[in-house]
């Protein structure tokens, strides 16, 4: 067990207040959009009003005359310098501004920059652009039609076919579904959906002519590797390229892609010589920026009579868009879908993904979600749940009788993992506690027998988190290391630095919680800064819950470097060997003399005044960490529901999260983060959708169209927690933030599932809306 | 070029002028023109209540507002919550709460919050969701906002009775 420091320290297990939340509660934060600087001009977007459509001709003329207008730039110019065409984060390509066709709506054709924002939007208004519409794609089911219009003409491979993946045993699998007894099977749609930070993307690049540097500040949560990219592509020497992630106003994966709009601020910059702001609208960034989910999934289990599994069989159909612009480690095209056994002994299991092209945004993206782990736990927990309904057994009866049991860790799955720990069975027995599931199913019946209409939802997720082991995680080929440096000054205060990048998780109080359980450093005296590549250390950001599993390991063990260095220096002070020196938070003692001691701050001090001869000076320490292995945090989450047969309208009634995350560092932190991700879940089970019409219109390209919970809808959430630390991370730490929201989608679903499943109902595809409920309660006579 | 208009405004107790576009939003003159940042913006359809400030003590999202609108008003943003360097009952209750994460829906949150304390001292939590309904959050579920605005109201009702 981690030891626990003093209130005044804060280490591990201490609910510190945040302390970001000073600059943002005045209004001082600084994001993207507050950046100003002498001379900046503004860029502003042309896009295309069509899903597929040749592009005949554009004509700039008129836009150049609006007063203020500094240029406009095409694709056609972008070809020239070799960038029409930048490369995505998985294997592909994206247009930076359309040449030839335009391949989705809202697609990216020309950049106007002006002396001000209402300018360029004037002058975007006047940039005329001749199309000729062609046949649009919009369902993936089509998209491997012998009749289907190639829409990448610029592929050597003349089919929308992008991958095709699987792993596992096919024919093993398949036998032992065969032989079982019991089969249950469900299709399910992930439908597409938008993170939806409520900053949106932008940048305001500087190139400044003098001195040949370019600096960005970027809405973005890998900076160090977006730096990488756009020397890469650019040309630009590294050295000469400084990206700032300021304050970011939420991320949740959509600020890891780099988007059209960056390069051409960038190029622009570069052409002007001043600094250009380009932000985007909210309907840009609904529009065309990276879109998650859009898994097209079947599940099939065989079990046995008593509800032993015996067998997994998915097979998945993925619609990329028009570019695959999914940003996943390099050896996994459908992420970490493969997790897609949960929390369950299958013997057997095979997993297939075929992805394809359609005329959509490009993506997807990993929306608060560690690569398509939501998609996979959303799947076994609504295919277990329709294997219970088979079985006319007890959705939580059945999980429990499957469980991988604690003794089994760490326990290797038939599709490749290895669970670090877990205790499945007293996350989901707190929880059926903490609901009073008995009294709850007692409810129902005779809620039943009245007509009324009521669900319980149980989910139990095992997540996959901390990308990643270098063995086999990296993105465009850079291992998903991730860093800490840390500086002690000589009065004993602190400077550490990161390669991630907090966009609300609170990392300027977290990351110091973890030096001062290390070192003893109360937090208060440690200063933490991310984002800034010319000063952090290299790191691969922050997604995928990766900070504490990566970056925390960093943490950690850069304190133990500095903590040796500082055990010889004390045992100097002290006249002792080091052998004679015991260690608690904050000071060096001798052992059997605790009066004897030597604190961290004296010892700080002596390391730039009073060294021992022949030691560097300073105190100060940089470990780039290489997880050993991913970490799996798990829990079990129940849903309460009552349905109005009126009108399809679903309350929550209760939603129980009992999550275990390994060791917590901030518990008050872990909560919030609970809290919003199980938000984020109630509005992809209910609301969130962006879909198209059969032209290719985009629906849900706005706040007004693509809904996202209010107060008024989210329920208050009962949170509880399990403990298994990890056994290999230095702090048995896992990761949390993304954790509600893979496990909560299927618990939602499940409740509303349950609620009619006396109607023969097994399965309604998300977002859940009550007209959806009301035309099945219709379709059963039921509704009122 | 359209004509200007002369808009003057009192923003956080300091007077504020300028010749101003008639298209120009209240947001933009607030961030670019004021040059006070804090309040943001979040979409462009007025859903999200990230630039909601107070005109003359009544919430409004300045996004949807012309600044030739505001002409002659009284402005309260973010910034003009703290009062001699100390922090107003609402930006403590955010912060004691746990009512923030990447702070980008805060500024915006607080002025509706305080909307709702100025005419309802001691509102029920349903009042709350209510009142903020107009403000989204990505972050925080809200759960702790409805704290941090309970716990403002209690502090602010402690110093109007003290």
């Amino acid at each position: 067990m981690i030891q626990q420091t003093s209130p005044e320290i804060g280490g591990m297990g201490h609910s510190v207040k945040r302390k970001e939340d000073r600059r943002f509660i005045q209004g001082k934060g600084n994001y993207v959009d507050d950046v100003h600087l002498p001379e900046m001009v503004y860029g502003q977007l042309v896009r295309s009003p069509y899903a597929h459509a040749r592009i005949k001709n554009i004509n700039i003329e008129n836009a150049k005359q609006v007063p203020g207008v500094l240029a406009v730039i095409t694709g056609d110019d972008l070809a020239k310098a070799g960038l029409a065409w930048m490369p995505t984060l998985f294997f592909d390509k994206q247009m930076v501004l359309a040449t030839g066709k335009v391949l989705f709506q809202a697609q990216e054709v020309a950049f106007v920059v002006a002396e001000d924002r209402y300018a360029a939007a004037d002058a975007a208004e006047l940039v005329e652009v001749e199309y000729e519409e062609l046949p649009v794609l919009v369902d993936p089911h089509h998209s491997l039609d012998a009749d289907a219009p190639i829409l990448r003409e610029d592929r050597e491979q003349k089919s929308n076919h992008i991958f095709h993946w699987e792993v596992g045993d096919r024919l093993a699998t398949q036998k032992a579904i065969e032989e079982s007894l019991v089969k249950a099977k469900v299709d399910a749609v992930f439908q597409r959906c938008h993170p939806a930070p409520l900053e949106t993307c932008g940048c305001v690049a500087d190139f400044n002519t003098a001195t040949g540097r370019l600096t960005v500040w970027l809405t973005s949560q890998a900076p160090h590797a977006h730096r990488t990219l756009f020397a890469l592509v650019g040309g630009i020497p590294e050295n000469n390229i400084r990206v700032i992630s300021p304050d970011i106003g939420g991320g949740f994966g959509n600020k890891v892609p780099i988007y059209p709009g960056y390069v051409c601020a960038i190029v622009a910059s570069l052409k002007l010589g001043r600094p250009v702001k380009w932000i985007e609208t909210r309907s840009e960034n609904l529009q065309s920026t990276g879109f998650a989910r859009d898994y097209h999934m079947t599940a099939e289990i065989g079990a046995d009579p008593d509800g032993t599994v015996k067998a997994l069989r998915v097979k998945t159909l993925a619609d990329h868009g028009a570019f695959n612009a999914a940003a996943q480690p390099t050896k996994f095209p459908a992420g970490l879908f493969s997790i897609c056994t949960g929390s369950y002994q299958f013997p057997n299991a095979f997993c297939e993904v075929d992805g394809v092209y359609t005329n959509k945004a490009p993506g997807g993206i990993a929306y608060r979600c560690s690569f398509r782990v939501t998609e996979a736990s959303y799947l076994i927990e609504r295919a277990m749940d329709v294997l219970a309904y088979e079985l006319k057994t007890d959705p939580a009866e059945l999980r429990l009788k499957n469980f991988i049991p604690p003794e089994k860790f760490p326990y290797q799955t038939p599709l490749g993992w290895s669970y670090d720990s877990g205790n499945y069975r007293a996350a989901m027995d707190k929880a059926l506690e903490m609901a009073g599931y008995r009294e709850l199913r007692k409810e129902q019946e005779e809620k039943r027998k009245k007509g009324e209409l009521m669900g319980i939802g149980v989910s139990s997720f095992t997540e996959v988190v901390g990308a990643g082991p270098s063995h086999t995680f990296d993105i465009v080929g850079i291992k998903m290391f991730d860093s800490c440096e840390i500086r002690i000054h000589p009065t004993g205060k602190a400077i550490a630095r990161l390669g991630t990048k907090s966009q609300g998780q609170g990392h300027e109080t977290t990351f110091p919680q973890i030096i001062a359980q290390e070192l003893g450093i109360p937090v208060a005296d440690i200063t933490l800064e991310e984002g800034d590549t010319d000063t952090a250390p290299y790191g691969l950001g922050t997604y995928a819950s990766r900070s504490t599993p990566v970056a925390g390991g960093a943490t950690s063990m850069a304190s133990r470097k500095i903590r040796e260095k500082a055990r010889k220096i004390a045992a100097h002070l002290l006249e002792v060997s080091e052998e004679d020196l015991e260690w608690e938070p904050g000071k060096f003692f001798v052992k059997g003399a605790p009066s004897k001691a030597k604190t961290i701050q004296d010892i700080a001090f002596a390391a730039y005044t009073n060294l021992p001869a022949g030691m560097e000076a300073g105190l100060e320490a940089v470990h780039y960490y290489d997880p050993p292995n991913l970490t799996f945090p798990f829990g079990t989450y129940i849903c309460v529901v009552d349905i109005d047969k009126g009108t399809g309208e679903i309350k929550v009634r209760r939603f129980i999260a009992v999550d275990d995350c390994g060791n917590i560092i901030n518990p008050m932190i872990v909560e919030g983060q609970i809290h919003g991700g199980l938000t984020e879940g109630l509005g992809i089970a209910f609301m969130q959708l962006i879909s198209y019409d059969e032209s290719g219109n985009v629906q849900g390209g706005n706040f007004m169209d693509y809904l996202l919970p209010t107060a008024v809808e989210t329920p208050n959430w009962e949170t509880g927690k399990t403990c298994t630390p990890s056994p290999h991370h230095p702090i048995g730490a896992k990761g949390v933030g993304e954790s509600p929201n893979v496990g909560s989608p299927a618990a939602f679903v499940n409740a509303v599932v349950d609620a009619l499943s006396h109607l023969g109902v097994r399965h309604i595809d998300m977002p859940i809306t009550p007209w959806k409920v009301w035309q099945i309660l219709k379709e059963k006579g039921m509704a009122e | 070029m359209p004509k200007t208009h002369h808009v003057r405004v009192r923003l956080n107790g300091v007077d504020h002028e300028a010749d101003v576009d008639p298209r120009v939003l209240l947001v933009h003159f607030i961030r670019e023109t004021a040059g006070l940042t804090g309040t943001h913006i979040g979409c462009d359809t007025s859903n999200c209540g990230a630039c909601t400030v107070l005109l003359d003590g009544r919430p409004i999202k300045s996004c949807t507002l012309l600044a030739v609108q505001a002409d002659g008003s009284d402005l309260t943003t973010v910034e003009g919550l703290m009062h001699d360097g100390q922090l107003h009952p609402i930006q403590e209750g955010f912060h004691q709460e746990h009512g923030l994460q990447c702070g980008f829906c805060t500024p915006g949150m607080m002025m509706s919050a305080l909307a709702l304390l100025g005419k309802n001292p001691n509102p029920t939590e349903q009042d709350i969701r209510w009142a903020i309904s107009g403000n989204l959050c990505r972050c925080t579920g809200y759960q702790n906002i409805v704290k941090a605005i309970q716990y403002a109201g209690r502090k602010m009702q402690q110093g109007a009775s003290a």
